[in-house]
């Protein structure tokens, strides 16, 4: 979808007298609509500049696109040498942390056990992002109206009032456990292995596809976006391992 | 190859009657202020968070560092982004770019638009727009687009 919006931007600014340099990531929209310099860059969705904490092959990217600025007639499009896949079908292996409070809900003591891994992570970093709408400290709360949604309370008696606010809590509940993943691994993962691992694996991967389900049939009801916006269509096929 | 499957599932969305590319011939590169436009859906920690379909823009200072990809999609990794904002929002090579005398400078304001947009319209005839004049008020000759 940003691919679109991509290209859309790089017409109209390019109509207002700015010269664009577009890095589309995919490629049969990029070539129907004809932006005046594409690089096209088969990396994984959300990588778009290919490899993080790689600063001499983002550097690359950089340069080769600017390059496209030399041409002296457009549209052009051409495409990065190197193509980087998602690994997907090879989530992580991550050695989780003991139980926290074993008489709470499996997933929210998973979530209050990830704690001590995900502040590792932002120590490392200095930054996160988590806290669209929920802050980290506040996850295993969120992750416990998804447990209650799942067995049946409404979404707006579990905490939501909107189904943004609904959609984005999955997303910080989803970033959380991807950044806790970053240190029980101890290294970047190649793309989607920490969302299959969150996806087949844990505990609140179990309770993001069971509130999906029972919020198709909710009262309020969602719109279709719910389809989209709790589990990756990455993740709709796969059984849980 | 999870993306590829997403690549082929919208590669025949519609668009917007886009009319023959401009092409803006730039100065020098390394005369040129070179801003960035992510579709990324940017935000500050605390700031309203994006929803799908809004096709506004937000715009972030260039010494800003501590920004969350608001994106309303799932459908795309996130660790990246996590371990280095620069996968996403190349802020930090464009100041080393800017440092080595590679490019002239770097804008001193930089926008998100959110990408999970299906009706085109109001970003090509109304935020696009806007959002391209702003640059062009603040100096800019190069805009480096990047998605998610």
């Amino acid at each position: 979808m940003c691919t679109r919006v991509v290209c859309t931007l790089a017409h109209v600014m390019e109509a207002a007298g700015l010269a664009t340099v577009a890095l589309p990531s995919n490629l049969r929209l990029a070539e129907r609509m004809r932006p005046p310099r594409a690089l096209y860059c088969e990396f994984p969705l959300g990588r778009p500049l290919g490899r993080p904490k790689d600063p001499a092959f983002q550097r690359q990217v950089l340069d080769t696109a600017f390059a496209l600025l030399d041409r002296p007639e457009g549209p052009v499009l051409e495409k990065f040498p190197t193509v980087i896949e998602d690994e997907a079908e090879q989530p992580l292996i991550c050695p989780m942390p003991p139980r926290y409070d074993p008489s709470a809900p499996a997933a929210v003591d998973e979530a209050q056990s990830l704690r001590p891994a995900w502040e590792r992570t932002h120590a490392a970093q200095g930054s996160t992002q988590v806290g669209r709408v929920v802050a980290a400290a506040k996850i295993p709360e969120a992750v416990g109206a998804f447990v209650r949604i799942s067995s049946g309370t409404p979404w707006n008696e579990a905490g939501f009032e909107s189904e943004a606010q609904l959609f984005q809590t999955v997303m910080d509940i989803r970033t959380y456990y991807e950044e806790a993943a970053m240190a029980l691994v101890d290294h970047v993962p190649a793309a989607r292995a920490a969302e299959s691992w969150l996806y087949r694996s844990t505990e609140t991967g179990k309770v993001l596809r069971a509130a999906l389900e029972a919020l198709k049939s909710a009262d309020p009801p969602l719109s279709p976006a719910v389809n989209f916006y709790f589990v990756p269509q990455s993740q709709m096929k796969q059984a849980l391992s | 190859m999870a993306d590829q499957e997403l690549r082929d599932a919208i590669a025949e969305m519609p668009f917007p009657e886009l009319g023959p590319a401009a092409f803006t011939r730039p100065p020098s590169l390394s005369e040129a202020v070179v801003a960035i436009v992510t579709t990324a859906g940017l935000m500050r920690p605390g700031e309203k968070s994006w929803e799908g379909g809004d096709s506004s823009f937000r715009v972030f200072d260039r010494a800003e560092r501590d920004l969350i990809v608001g994106h309303v999609s799932l459908n795309f990794d996130r660790t990246g982004v996590a371990a280095d904002r620069n996968v996403v929002y190349p802020i930090d090579r464009l100041e080393e770019m800017a440092g080595e005398g590679v490019i002239g400078s770097v804008s001193r304001r930089h926008m998100s638009f959110m990408g999970a947009l299906g009706d085109l319209s109001t970003v090509f005839t109304d935020s696009g727009p806007a959002a391209a004049k702003m640059l062009k008020d603040d100096g800019v000759d190069v805009v480096v687009l990047t998605p998610v």
